[in-house]
């Protein structure tokens, strides 16, 4: 049973990674490129955390995916933020080229 | 259809496989520097994935960390160091790429050919199903000193490859320290409010989990090369948050870091032979601990070179700027 609720998270999971994508291939400009990454990954990888720890063998192996979780969306939030900012300062923020 | 039921992730692998290929492919071919490493990152991703699927988490751990991690900060600051301190800006416009020479068409095209050519004969001739250096390895894991076969065949079985490559790390920090030499200290841009938060969270949380990856290396994947880029890669965020600016005062501290790791590797080496031992024969009961001295050791080495490698030149007093570059650096 834990097996199909991990299934189905992950593949949940990978449904947002998947509109994430799309997000970053069709949106016009940095801003929105970023808007879609950032939130569609972001809860893509919640959820496909969230399955893995469903399957963690032990309570430290569930400890550690949910720190992998934690560093990840922080890391990805201040990397998201660091490009917006770049973007909005060099004062182009419309160039397709300027995104990461 | 057999083979898809024999292994459920043969399509995954192929998809995989092409990928890679595609990526190599457009690493060589796109003609913007900027893309060109872009593509070769995701490739160092996916060729780590493609050591997971290999059953290779230690290859695939160094693959990730150094191949792609600490490889794409060393990539990306030589380029932004060409582009005149901007990665994006035009400044330097990219001009009509040189077409390559023949010649280097040539020779690198006979390389490719012969290293090709060595791995299919080496596939060849190996006759299918044989287990290579498996049972040799797993006989005398006992007298080791380590419960991990990697681990116990880079510091034990095969140390002396491992010490000649802590030496290649060092010599290319000396080449480093001696080209760069006078270059001035580009002004970089400030890294924001946000980031300094995140560094304050991410760097302790970061230092940790290096050391976990080293102690865990005795046991499970991990070891010396894998927690030594995690903490090349906090070292890099310290560079670049400007918490720390290497000055030519802490030079000697530093040659010390990047000397102490083959130094410490090679003076165990040596202390362990006689009575009857050649160099690299750890004494079984000791074996463990001499292991991790010299993985704690060779961890700092390998983090303090890979970050002077990032930060690209000798500190010498008179290129330490003021805190005037903060403002224009846009």
């Amino acid at each position: 049973m834990p097996d199909i609720l991990g299934m189905s998270l992950m593949g949940a999971g990978a449904l947002f990674f998947v509109a994430g994508s799309v997000g970053l291939l069709r949106f016009p400009d940095v801003f929105c490129r970023l808007h879609a990454l950032t939130k569609a990954d972001g809860l893509g990888l919640a959820l496909i955390c969230a399955g893995a720890a469903l399957g963690a063998e032990s309570p430290g192996e569930g400890l550690r995916i949910a720190l992998v979780w934690a560093f990840v969306a922080l890391a990805s939030a201040t990397g998201s933020h660091m490009i917006a900012r770049h973007a909005r300062r060099s004062g182009r923020p419309g160039r397709p080229e300027v995104r990461a | 259809m057999t083979a898809l039921a024999d292994n459920p992730l043969l399509a995954f692998d192929l998809l995989l496989a092409l990928a890679i290929a595609g990526l190599a492919v457009a690493a060589l071919t796109v003609r913007d520097a900027f893309a060109m490493i872009v593509a070769f990152l995701v490739f160092g991703t996916l060729v780590a994935l493609a050591w997971v699927r290999l059953v290779a988490p230690d290859v695939a751990l160094a693959e990730v960390a150094v191949g792609a991690g600490v490889t794409g900060a060393l990539l990306l600051r030589a380029l932004a160091h060409l582009r005149g301190g901007s990665l994006s800006g035009r400044a330097a416009a990219p001009r009509a790429a040189a077409p390559t020479p023949a010649g280097t068409l040539g020779v690198n095209a006979v390389l490719a050919a012969l290293a090709t050519l060595a791995l299919g004969l080496a596939w060849l001739g190996t006759s299918p199903g044989a287990t290579g250096l498996e049972t040799p390895v797993a006989a005398a894991m006992g007298q080791s000193g380590v419960e991990h076969a990697v681990t116990a065949v880079l510091l034990n079985f095969r140390a002396y490859d491992t010490l000649m490559e802590m030496v290649v790390l060092l010599a290319a920090v000396i080449v480093v320290w001696q080209v760069e030499r006078g270059a001035a200290d580009a002004p970089r841009p400030a890294m924001g409010e946000i980031y300094q938060g995140f560094a304050r969270v991410a760097l302790p949380v970061a230092v940790v989990a290096g050391g976990y990856l080293l102690w865990i290396g005795a046991e499970a994947p991990g070891g010396a090369f894998q927690a030594g880029a995690v903490l090349a890669a906090v070292a890099l965020l310290i560079l670049m948050s400007r918490i720390y600016r290497p000055r030519a005062a802490h030079r000697l501290v530093l040659r010390g870091g990047f000397v102490a790791g083959a130094a410490v590797f090679a003076v165990v080496a040596l202390a362990v032979s006689g009575a009857g031992r050649v160099a690299f024969e750890y004494p079984p009961a000791h074996a463990k601990t001499l292991i991790l001295l010299i993985e704690a050791v060779v961890t700092i080495s390998i983090a303090a070179t890979l970050a002077a490698l990032f930060y690209g030149r000798e500190p010498l007093s008179a290129a330490v700027p003021s805190s005037a570059n903060r403002g224009k650096a846009q």
